[in-house]
């Protein structure tokens, strides 16, 4: 029964992926002027628009054109970049490692610091930890990215020194090796704290309801009553439960992240694919947006997909479809 | 006017069907009133209110042209300039008073097409169910799953900047959250007796959803709407952060990111901008907050619930 879920889901990722082509597909086409414009960036001459002109079957009807399309970009042919004038796909890749860096270590601080604060805060529920801890995560929830960037910058690298203002590595450092390692993870700090921020809060927000919720169950009453300490309660019996919620959300998360990280590596001068999105805008260069967008959308159906066919292994109540 | 005394106008509304003609509003002002009991609900309900207003006000309220040089270049916050001027001698005041004229605006937009698309989808794929269901809710979860951020980026890249195409694709891919909320709303309205006694007298599928389902489905959608537009509120600003929103209009988050710059020797130029994105978000998720408590509550009224 599991196998046929999982099946199941899998066969749902074929629409999205048709349904994400189209759009990209439909943008291109509705876009003023020439389609050729956004195929090829408008920096090109004309031997090369003629080239793309050809390859996309510019010529032909629009149904035609479509299925071209969708064959080069699931071929992993994304264009090539006039200003740079390499594959697309290649550049993407280039810079991907360091969003995922970013992201990864990201989506680890925010999902380990916002249990941790949901923990603290329904450990006593309207209580002053509790209190402090709603209130934070109403602000972080709040707060604009790039702001909570900035004022880091001001504060914490600015103001005291202790951390890199932007970049990955230290300017002119040829340091290999493990003192490499330590300078970038001195230089991610910041960034990670930033982006994880806002998802800090969602998780510590989702945590303390799930907590709270599962604390009024009858199951956690029954624990009370054999005389087992809070912490075991709470740690054992009520915490296993709440991490659904958690776990559901992450799919999501990860969309949010990747959003995040544009703004973060804007912020902190991070190399990596949010970097690389400006500075396309900046050229007009719209094969490598067009590029990062399909990558990034690709990878959010990705990590829901995972995310749900995990969750399906952690909870065994779902064994439908 | 028969069928209208089998109209509830609010959850709590119904629990008095006896009076007639009057329930409506005074549901409405039942609401409105927990709604500012609270102090955290009063707080949001003012916030907004001043948001708003400022907004409506922006040109009378704004002491110069947010594009006009008017003084030192960075001056600090000072009489003169409350918070401060720009690398290029602008007032920030200003700027950031206009700039929640552009913030609403967009919100605003955004809102409506939100509560007319996802409203409309709900209203049908609950009401009408089966196919129609499926295929509009497939095309929810499609639109979920697709990074709405990076699809307003490429909107902008490939149609040039501008508030128009801003709203439009924020909204285009805003409604799947409403169509949900409505259509779970009308699944379990459309059982309830008021809708079968409507039937029973006669009344047509569009008069049904329209008088008899529609108004008791709203209360939640605003909810979720205003949730919603806290969010859009932070992707507009973001978006201008990059430099990628109007640029003949000030907004938030475009001063934002021209503070970047000046980090070292300006810090207003962050501070207030910033601030100003962060209270509207506040606002309005306070009220979604103190909303959800006010409609879902009946008589309970006071604090959070849990």
């Amino acid at each position: 029964m599991t196998r046929r879920y999982v099946l199941g889901r899998l066969v749902q990722v074929v629409p999205t992926v048709a349904g994400i082509l189209v759009i990209g597909f439909l943008l291109i086409h509705l876009a003023p002027g020439d389609p050729v414009l956004a195929l090829a960036g408008e920096n090109g001459d004309a031997a090369y628009y003629s080239f793309v002109r050809a390859k996309f079957g510019l010529d032909e009807p629009l149904a035609n054109q479509l299925l071209t399309y969708c064959a080069n970009v699931l071929g992993g042919d994304l264009g090539t970049s006039y200003t740079q004038g390499r594959p697309v796909l290649d550049i993407v890749v280039e810079r991907l490692g360091a969003t995922l860096l970013l992201t990864g270590t990201a989506l680890v601080v925010s999902t380990a610091g916002g249990l941790a604060l949901g923990l603290l805060a329904a450990s006593r529920p309207r209580g002053g930890r509790d209190i402090a801890v709603t209130t934070m995560s109403l602000g972080l929830y709040a707060a604009p990215v790039f702001w909570v960037g900035q004022v880091s910058i001001l504060v914490l690298a600015l103001g005291t020194g202790w951390f890199p203002v932007s970049g990955m590595t230290t300017a002119g450092s040829d340091a290999s090796g493990l003192a490499h390692a330590a300078d970038v993870a001195h230089h991610l700090v910041l960034p990670v704290l930033v982006l994880a921020a806002q998802e800090i809060a969602a998780v510590a927000r989702l945590t303390r309801a799930g907590l709270i919720d599962e604390l009024g169950q009858d199951h956690i009453r029954t624990a009370w009553a054999k005389g087992a300490p809070p912490r075991i309660v709470l740690m054992k019996h009520a915490l296993r439960r709440a991490l659904l919620p958690v776990v559901t959300v992450i799919g999501g998360r990860v969309g949010h992240l990747v959003a995040g990280t544009v703004v973060v590596e804007a912020v902190f001068a991070w190399p990596g694919i949010g970097r690389l999105l400006v500075t396309a805008l900046q050229a007009r260069d719209t094969p490598i947006v067009l590029g990062v967008f399909f990558v990034v959308a690709f990878s959010v159906v990705l990590a829901n997909l995972v995310t749900d066919l995990v969750y399906t292994r952690l909870d065994p109540r779902i064994r439908y479809r | 006017m028969s069928t209208r005394d089998s109209i509830p106008a609010s959850a709590t509304a119904e629990l008095a069907p006896a009076r007639v003609g009057p329930v409506h509003d005074d549901g409405r002002r039942r609401v409105l009133a927990r709604l500012v009991r609270t102090p955290l609900g009063a707080a949001s309900v003012a916030l907004t209110t001043v948001l708003c207003l400022v907004g409506l006000l922006a040109p009378a309220l704004a002491p110069h042209d947010p594009f006009a040089i008017v003084g030192p270049s960075l001056d600090p916050p000072s009489l003169d300039h409350p918070m401060g001027t720009d690398g290029l001698g602008r007032d920030l005041f200003s700027g950031v008073v206009l700039g929640t004229r552009t913030s609403l605006t967009v919100a605003g937009g955004v809102g409506m097409l939100v509560l007319a698309i996802g409203g409309a989808v709900g209203l049908l794929a609950g009401y009408r169910g089966g196919w129609t269901d499926h295929v509009l809710m497939r095309l929810a979860e499609l639109l979920q799953v697709l990074p709405r951020f990076f699809l307003a980026i490429v909107v902008i890249a490939l149609f040039g900047p501008g508030l128009d195409r801003l709203v439009l694709v924020l909204g285009l891919t805003s409604w799947p959250i409403l169509a949900r909320v409505v259509r779970s709303e009308v699944l379990s309205l459309k059982e309830r007796e008021f809708v079968d006694a409507a039937r029973a007298g006669g009344a047509g599928p569009a008069r049904i959803v329209m008088r008899e389902i529609l108004p008791n489905a709203l209360p939640t959608a605003v909810v979720y709407v205003g949730l919603l537009l806290a969010q859009v509120l932070l992707v507009e600003a973001s978006l201008g952060f990059l430099g990628l929103g109007d640029p003949n209009v000030a907004s938030w988050g475009y001063l934002a990111g021209q503070a970047q710059r000046f980090l070292r020797v300006a810090w207003w130029l962050s501070v207030f901008p910033g601030l100003a994105i962060a209270t509207a978000v506040v606002a309005l998720n306070l009220l979604g907050d103190a909303l959800t408590d006010a409609l879902g509550r009946p008589g309970g009224g006071g604090g959070r619930g849990r």
